[in-house]
This record gives structure tokens, C-alpha cells and sequence, in this order.
């Protein structure tokens, strides 16, 4: 009971990451709860086309009278998955080929940055495009594997950066001294000290991917597939949504859900801090 | 233990650091530093910053290759000698640092920083007997009740504490010789000669040797008193002997220097100290080493033509001990 | 106040209290302070870590943080026969005090130059900021000054900050404090960081200015030798409280407070034989909740329950000899003894 509490004061230490967590546990639960208690709307209404929100829709209706809201709730699983697995692709990519530079040096270290450096100037969004062009995207996980793939340099770098710096720490010399090995200071001295700053990295490998994949869709580079709330951007877009007051919930519904999840992202990461930093940990 | 009975431990012969600092420059922080400790002894290091009594002293526990030279444990070469006989010296020579804010993991709690190099070598079998030998060894720092401390995050302890812990760390794998780096350097006065008694009471009890690094010659006359004192500048040993010879009669002017120069909390004998006066208040470094003695831009007794000339080496002086100087060879010759 | 005020004094604290807001509660760090700088003597503060003499070098110059402030006191600055409480001082004012009247040289403050401008420069940019207009008139006086820190002025007013060593770049600050021969002048921890030899230099630098200038020094320090070799009077500091203050002679060799004979005795000399030494165990008290009576007590070997339930006030024990402590007789007649045999607990 004393560690639940203790828990709860931890995350609530931090008012703004608190909400931020609040946030992405609601679209999270909204994602992949809500679908099976909110069924998706598809019957065409006529006479509902572009109402505004009601009772019986929460935030009013789209260009083919459906229900807007409903169409929210399913539209977010895709986006979160390919967030979530691109996000983590390439930060663990980041961590390996960071780590594995620094503790090698020399050549080792050469080759892996200078890779970074070859694809870090290549546009990332043109290539994407082009990649579109060739590759059918309609696969959640492909999407987030290309995405993993191709956003590694900028995080390697900076993992890199750490992992030397914290290379110099006394404790990890005395490690070193000590004779625990490479696999334990690795894992046990240089990665404990520094999973904030990874989880963070992790959160706006998050965001990247999902500005990328809601981009690639409202650009039509990436064939429809389901519902989610980049298709209903550029539906709601291509119906020229805007220009209207009435169909305004339809294109501002989407972007409000993207930008309230991302902002629930970004917030929570002021709590990460807390989380992994021992001595805050432990003043609460 | 008798003198003659005591085996050489750890050695450094010849031994030249030097380090790249540009893509065409190397600056050479160690230059021909050879020393000897033998089991249960204890040499002191003192020198000003830059002496290169840090990489001497990382030298010594195995963190840094030399560039030239050898380091002999147990009268073998070290980073010639087989994978088990490094290992062997990498385990009997271990280091404690100067800062105890900086050296231990601030993401672990006591019982895992102690119990990783207990499980990892096997002097545990498993996490009880760890447990055990972690509250052992927390008693032999004067950390009691132990079990008051298992569970502690670093940041939880005061100075003093993070370096009994740290010492504690040291003794995991029962070493027989320690590196303290200017261990007491950054701790309370009042706590200081604690943490030094501990150090001593190690030596008496386990027989460990010390090279204890420090820039405070008072500390480093209380500590070595009955060991010896090889004192530094610019990356060599300019002298070195029985700790009361080096302090009551020293034979090399930047010794001499040293000693008068250092203040001391006695207000009579500090005021009325006979004050050596240096030629010059320019600190040289070591990227602009002088030539010669490199000594001979300060030096009080400084002799164009000899000292400016070739590089003094350790010679035998009339009370004993070793300096590197051209003038006292002469009066000893 | 039992200090005599017959004496011509510069500077003279009552009742000081500074206090930090923390997250955990409010920091007691200065506790009812009071003591006199006689005109041109050298006060010397020392005390370990956390005992709240940074702080209160910080409060006579009113430089304390945002999220500390001075709760009560007075602090008054005495000069030319008026009296100004610098507690009272707003910014303006306090700008023209400082430099002026009042220098001071922090810890690591020859860390603090700017790195982009050669030091001429930023002897000029100061000196604006305080209303100097007059180029060359400056540069006369800060080779003057140089001269009495033996710093070659061509080579040095030329340098950058790197290029200078510690030492020297710790000399350079001296001469920025005291270009304008301001009366007081406060240094903490003018040689911590600095080499044995360059240390030397500082202090010899510090004695003869002293010599030649004529002001007012408070200092600052951990270190009991430089207070050994500057002090006019030394006065203790534990757990945010003075527990002592006597001439430099008492207080090494006839200190009253338990504290001060331990510290004392802590501190390895290079004359003699090699002592005993002397370690106080325990650790400086929380000052969120200090301990009730003396602060010392938990650590005290000759501490009763008297000296747990009522501070000891600041006394004159002696002729010029003040001290906080119940029981300063025993520790003058056993010289402090008592604390040799504490043992680690």
C-alpha cells in the first residue's frame, strides 16, 4: 500500500508530466478500448451530412453524414502502433549502434558515424515519397520499420555523446577496476544513468514517426487502409472541409486528436525525470 | 614482517605516458617514472597539479597502458603476461577516488554496488551469501549497523559514508595493493583522519600497500610517516625516500620549496617560516616542458650551463634518499 | 553584544538571520549571527561544509539567491563617522556600495571571466557599469594596482582569461577588488583550487596589500592553515551559528569551543613530531530541524542535558574571548582533550 502511494506522489511530483501521462493513457485506452464499445459508423445518411456536434454525435457528422466521433476512436490504433514500433526500432538501433561506437572507437566508431552522416543528409520526407512509390505501404509494421530504419542517425549521435561522457565516470573506472566486464557496465553503470534521457529520445521518435506517417497519408502517398486520422485529414481535406463552418469538426477533429496525443507525449515526458532519477525517486 | 622478507608487489620501471592532443602533437605527461612497493608498504605521491601523479597513479592500477616502460606486478610484466596473470593484477590492485560524489553509480543502491563484483567473481555463490558478505564489509568501513546503509541510494549518503562505501567496493576482491587517488582530498577535516585511520587500520589488518596520492604534503606526512614519499614535478620523480627524511631534510630545492611554502594551521609556525624564493612565479606547463632540469626556471640555485643542460636522473643523496638533481650530485660526489 | 565597541570597528552584524526556501522546508542557514570587523583587522570565518559562512558572506553584500532571504538583523557599515545598514539598501545604492565601498571575491571566481574578452577589457566594462568615465585614469590605477600583486601589467591586461593560470587569474580579481581602495573587503576561499607554490603567492600577495592598503579583510574559509597565516581573530561557524570568536593565538592554542579544539586537532602540520590526530564523528546537523539547544550537542563529548535543552549564548569568557558553549571552562582546563577519545561510532 505505502509503495502504491508512493507511486502515485511520484507521478503526480510533476504537475504537467502528470497530465501528459493522463493524456496518452486516455488515447491509448480511446485507440484500442474504445472500438469495442464504439462502433464504427458507416452507413451513409444523407440528410445528416456535416451536423454539428449532438447528443447523438459527440462531435457532429462528416461529408457522408457519419459519425465523426466514432470514426476518432478507430482511427487511432494505426497511428499508435506505427508511433510506438517505429519509435522503438529506432531507438533501439540508436542505442545499440550508439553504445557499440563509443566503447569501440577508433575505426568501428569512424564507420557507424560516418553512416549517420551519409544518411542524415538525405530529406528524409522526399525519400519516404520516393520509397512510397516503390514499396506498398499498406502494412502497419512495414511503415514503422521504415521509419524506424531511417530516422537512426540524429539519436545515435546523441546517444554516442552520452555513452562517452559517461565512459569517463569514476564509477564505470572503478567497474573497469573491478573487472565486471563490458556486457555489465553496459548494461548495469552506463545505461541505468542515462534511460531518461533514452526514454525521452524514445517520445520524440514517436512524434517524428507519427508526423511522418500522418504526413505520407495526407499526401496520398500511402494507399488507404482503414480509418485512421491521417485518411480522415486528407478525406476531410480533399472535400475542401475548411472552407465550410459546418464541416469544420470534420477536418479540425482529427488534427485536434493528433495534436492533443502528441502534446500528451511530449508533456509526459517532464515526468520521465522523476521516474528514472533515483534522487528524486526517493525525496518524494 | 621484516624488510628483507617483504616481496617486491607492484612496480614501475621507466615508464613514459604520453598522450595526442592535436593531430601532429603528443604531450608527454609522464617521463621516465620508476618507483617500487613492497607488500604492506606504503609510498606517497605528492606533487602539484599536473605533476602526473593521477596518471601515475591509474598507471599502477592497470586503467591506463603506459606508452613506454614497464609495470610489473608480483615481478612480472603485466601487459605482457597472459590473459590469467592480468587478470590475477587487475584484481589484487584496486583504485579509490577523489571524488565520492562522482565515484559511485548514483542508479544503485549499496547491497548491488557491493554484491556485483562479489557474485561476478564468485566469492558469493548466490545473492544470501552476497548479502552476508556485504554487511561484513560494510562493518569493516565503520559503516554500522550495516544493514542501515544495504538499501541506500548514494545520494543518501554524506561524503564520508559514499567513501567508506567506496572503500568497501575496493575490498571486494580481498587486493592487495590500493590506489587512493587524493581519497580524502574532498571530505570534512573533521572527518579526514577517520577515513585515514580506517586506511591504516586495512594495512595493519590485511597487510594491503598504498600508493596514496595527494597534493597535501601535512596529510601526506601523517599517513606515510613510517612509508616513504617520492614527490613530482612535470611528469617526474624528483625525489623519493623515508617519509621523515623527505620531510626533516629534504634535498631538492622543489621540495624544499614545497615544504615552505605550504601553510600550516599553527599560527606561530606558519608566520615564522623561512620562506624559499623562486626565480620565477610562472607555472611552466607541459606542453612547453624547459629544458634540462625542468625545475631550472624556478629554481633558487639554478646554474647556467649545468642545469639548463642535460636532464638530472635519481641519484643517491648523503641522507638516503633518491633526487634528480646536477647541483646536490655534485656536493655528494 | 559583549563585544567592546570602544574600538574603531568598520562593520558590525546583530542578530543575523538568512534563510533558503528548499523543497522540503525552509533552511535555516544563518541563526542569529552577531559579531564587530574592528577597522583594519582581519576576521577570519571558518567551519566546514554546510556551517552557513558562504551564506553569510552572501548576505553582507546582499548577493544572496532568489530563494534565500536576510529573515532579521542589521548589518552596519560604518565609515567616515555614519553608520548605513546595508539591510536597508536598495539596488541603486547597493550598487554604488559595492566595489566602492565593499568588494568581494567569491569561491571559483577565477572561473567567472568572461572567456571572449582580454582582461583590459573587462577591468573597463566593469568599471563602467559602476560609473567610472575616465579611460586613462582607470588604466593608471589598475597598473598601479597590478604592480602590488606582481602582475606584469603589459603582459596580463593584454591576456585572455586562458592564457592566465589560476593563479594568476585569481590575482587579477584581487587588484578588480581593490582598484578602488574600498574599506572592506570580503575573499572566501581565495586558495582553494590553487596549487601549494601558487597558493604561497596569493597569501604573501594578500599579507602585503593588507600591509600597504589598510582595510578591513573578512575571510572566508574551510582551510585552517590560511586562517592560521592571515587571522587577526578567527571566528567558528557550526550548523549556521558563531560559536566562537578569539584572537588567532586562543583560538589555536587556547580554543574554548569543544568544536574548535576538535578542528584543531584534526588538521595534520608538517613542524614537529607526527601527532595524534583528531576526527569528530557524526555528521553537521539537518538545518530544516536543527537540534534543540546547542547544535553541537549530538556530537560533543562534553555535551550534558543542559547543553541539549537551552542554547548557549555567545559569551566573553575570556579577555576578547567569546564563545557559545556551557561548559568552556572544561575544555579550557582539559585543553580539549576529551575529543581525542572519540571513537568512530
Amino acid at each position: 500500500m505505502e509503495s502504491l502511494r508512493r507511486t502515485f506522489r511520484l507521478l503526480t511530483y510533476n504537475k504537467v508530466g502528470f497530465i501528459g501521462l493522463l493524456g496518452v493513457i486516455f488515447f491509448v485506452l480511446l485507440a484500442f478500448v474504445g472500438p469495442y464499445f464504439v462502433p464504427l459508423d458507416t452507413k451513409t445518411k444523407v440528410d445528416k451530412i456535416y451536423e454539428p456536434p449532438s447528443k447523438t454525435f459527440w462531435l457532429g457528422t462528416d461529408s457522408e453524414g457519419r459519425d465523426i466521433f466514432s470514426q476518432i476512436v478507430h482511427g487511432g490504433k494505426d497511428v499508435l502502433i506505427v508511433a510506438f514500433l517505429a519509435g522503438i526500432i529506432s531507438t533501439t538501433i540508436a542505442v545499440v549502434l550508439g553504445s557499440l561506437s563509443a566503447l569501440a572507437g577508433g575505426g568501428v566508431d569512424g564507420l557507424i558515424m560516418a553512416l549517420a552522416d551519409i544518411v542524415l543528409t538525405i530529406p528524409q520526407f522526399p525519400l519516404l515519397a520516393v520509397l512510397a512509390g516503390l514499396v506498398k505501404f499498406n502494412n502497419v509494421t512495414l511503415l514503422a520499420v521504415i521509419l524506424g530504419v531511417l530516422s537512426w542517425p540524429a539519436l545515435t549521435r546523441a546517444i554516442r555523446a552520452q555513452v562517452l561522457s559517461l565512459r569517463e565516470r569514476e564509477f564505470v573506472e572503478a567497474a573497469r577496476a573491478l573487472d565486471l566486464g563490458t556486457k555489465h557496465i553496459i548494461l548495469k553503470e552506463i545505461l541505468p544513468n542515462m534511460m531518461s534521457y533514452i526514454a525521452i529520445n524514445l517520445i520524440f521518435a514517436m512524434t517524428a514517426a507519427i508526423y511522418a506517417q500522418v504526413g505520407l497519408v495526407f499526401l496520398g502517398l500511402v494507399p488507404f487502409s482503414g480509418h485512421n486520422w491521417g485518411v480522415m485529414l486528407s478525406l476531410a481535406w480533399t472535400r475542401g472541409a475548411i472552407f465550410f463552418k459546418d464541416s469544420l469538426w470534420y477536418i479540425m477533429s482529427p488534427v485536434a486528436a493528433i495534436a492533443l496525443f502528441q502534446l500528451s507525449l511530449i508533456s509526459f515526458t517532464r515526468l520521465l525525470e522523476e521516474i528514472f532519477n533515483p534522487r528524486l525517486r526517493t525525496s518524494v | 614482517m621484516s624488510t628483507q622478507e617483504q616481496q617486491e608487489l607492484l612496480s614501475l620501471h621507466h615508464v613514459v605516458m604520453e598522450f595526442k592532443v592535436s593531430r601532429r602533437a603528443t604531450v608527454r605527461v609522464l617521463d621516465d617514472v620508476s618507483f617500487s612497493v613492497k607488500e604492506g608498504e606504503i609510498l606517497c605521491l605528492v606533487g602539484e597539479s599536473g605533476c602526473g601523479k593521477t596518471t601515475t597513479g591509474k598507471i599502477a592500477a592497470g586503467l591506463l597502458q603506459p606508452t613506454r616502460g614497464e609495470v610489473r606486478f608480483r615481478g612480472q610484466n603485466v601487459w605482457t603476461a597472459d590473459k590469467a596473470t592480468f587478470r590475477q593484477y587487475r584484481r589484487g590492485v584496486q583504485i579509490i577516488h577523489q571524488d565520492p560524489y562522482a565515484s559511485l553509480n548514483p542508479t544503485q543502491r549499496v547491497e548491488d554496488i557491493l554484491s556485483a563484483p562479489l557474485l561476478r567473481h564468485k566469492i558469493a555463490r548466490n545473492r544470501r551469501e552476497a548479502h552476508q558478505q556485504v554487511l561484513d564489509l560494510l562493518r569493516t568501513v565503520d559503516l554500522t549497523p550495516p544493514e542501515d546503509f544495504i538499501k541506500k541510494y548514494p545520494h543518501q549518503l554524506s561524503g564520508g559514508q559514499r567513501q567508506r562505501v567506496s572503500i568497501a567496493r575496493a575490498l571486494t576482491l580481498h587486493p592487495q595493493f590500493l590506489v587512493a587517488d587524493e581519497a580524502v582530498s574532498m571530505l570534512d577535516v573533521s572527518i579526514r583522519v577517520s577515513l585515514l585511520q580506517l586506511l591504516e587500520r586495512l594495512r595493519d589488518q590485511m597487510g594491503v600497500a598504498y600508493l596514496f596520492i595527494t597534493h597535501d604534503l601535512a596529510v601526506a606526512k601523517y599517513f606515510a610517516w613510517e612509508g616513504r614519499i617520492a614527490v613530482m614535478y612535470l611528469g617526474r620523480i624528483v625525489e623519493i625516500g623515508p617519509t621523515p627524511q623527505i620531510i626533516n631534510n629534504p634535498q631538492h630545492p622543489y621540495t624544499r620549496a614545497l615544504l615552505s611554502a605550504l601553510p600550516e594551521a599553527d599560527p606561530k609556525a606558519t608566520r615564522s617560516k623561512q620562506r624559499v624564493h623562486l626565480r620565477s612565479l610562472d607555472v611552466p606547463s607541459l606542453l612547453n616542458v624547459p629544458r634540462g632540469c625542468s625545475f631550472h626556471p624556478r629554481c633558487p640555485l639554478f646554474e647556467e650551463g649545468l642545469c639548463d643542460g642535460k636532464v638530472p636522473e635519481l641519484h643517491a643523496a648523503s641522507n638516503g634518499v633518491q633526487v634528480a638533481c646536477h647541483l646536490n650530485e655534485k656536493v655528494t660526489a | 553584544m559583549a563585544e567592546t565597541t570602544q574600538t574603531p570597528y568598520t562593520l558590525k552584524v546583530e542578530n543575523l538571520r538568512v534563510s533558503y526556501q528548499a523543497e522540503r522546508g525552509k533552511v535555516k542557514a544563518v541563526r542569529d549571527v552577531s559579531f564587530t570587523l574592528q577597522t583594519g583587522e582581519t576576521l577570519a570565518f571558518i567551519g566546514e561544509s554546510g556551517c552557513g559562512k558562504t551564506t553569510l558572506g552572501l548576505s553582507l553584500i546582499r548577493l544572496l539567491p532568489t530563494t534565500a532571504a536576510i529573515e532579521q538583523g542589521k548589518i552596519i557599515y560604518h565609515h567616515n563617522g555614519e553608520d548605513i545598514d546595508i539591510v536597508n539598501l536598495n539596488e541603486k545604492q547597493l550598487r554604488r556600495f559595492r566595489w566602492r565601498e565593499f568588494a568581494m571575491i567569491f569561491q571559483g571566481a577565477q572561473n567567472a571571466f568572461n572567456p571572449v574578452l582580454r582582461i583590459w577589457d573587462q577591468f573597463w566594462e566593469t568599471a563602467r557599469a559602476h560609473g567610472e568615465t575616465n579611460k586613462r585614469r582607470l588604466r593608471e590605477r589598475v597598473e598601479e594596482t597590478f604592480r602590488l600583486v606582481q602582475l606584469d601589467p603589459d603582459r596580463v591586461l593584454r591576456a585572455y582569461p586562458h592564457q592566465l593560470s589560476g593563479g594568476m587569474r585569481q590575482r587579477v580579481l584581487i587588484a578588480l577588488g581593490l582598484l578602488l581602495k574600498p574599506p572592506l573587503v570580503l575573499l572566501d576561499e581565495p586558495t582553494t583550487a590553487l596549487d601549494i607554490l601558487t597558493q604561497r603567492s596569493v597569501i604573501d600577495v594578500l599579507r602585503d596589500l593588507k600591509g600597504q592598503m589598510s582595510f578591513s579583510l573578512i575571510l572566508i574559509s574551510h582551510d585552517l592553515s590560511l586562517a592560521a597565516e592571515l587571522a587577526d581573530r578567527v571566528a567558528t561557524m557550526y550548523a549556521g551559528t558563531l560559536v566562537e570568536i578569539a584572537t588567532v593565538w586562543d583560538a589555536y592554542y587556547h580554543p574554548l569551543h569543544p568544536y574548535t579544539a576538535g578542528l584543531i586537532r584534526a588538521v595534520p602540520t608538517l613542524s614537529g613530531e607526527r601527532q595524534d590526530l583528531v576526527s569528530i564523528p557524526g555528521s553537521p546537523p539537518d538545518l530544516i530541524s536543527p537540534p534543540s539547544g546547542c547544535p553541537f550537542h549530538p556530537r560533543c563529548p562534553y555535551a550534558t542535558d543542559e547543553c541539549r535543552q537551552k542554547t548557549p549564548p555567545l559569551i566573553e569568557a575570556e579577555n576578547n574571548h567569546l564563545v557559545a558553549c556551557w561548559h568552556w571552562d572544561e575544555v579550557a582546563a582539559d585543553g580539549g582533550a576529551r575529543m581525542k577519545e572519540q571513537v568512530e561510532a
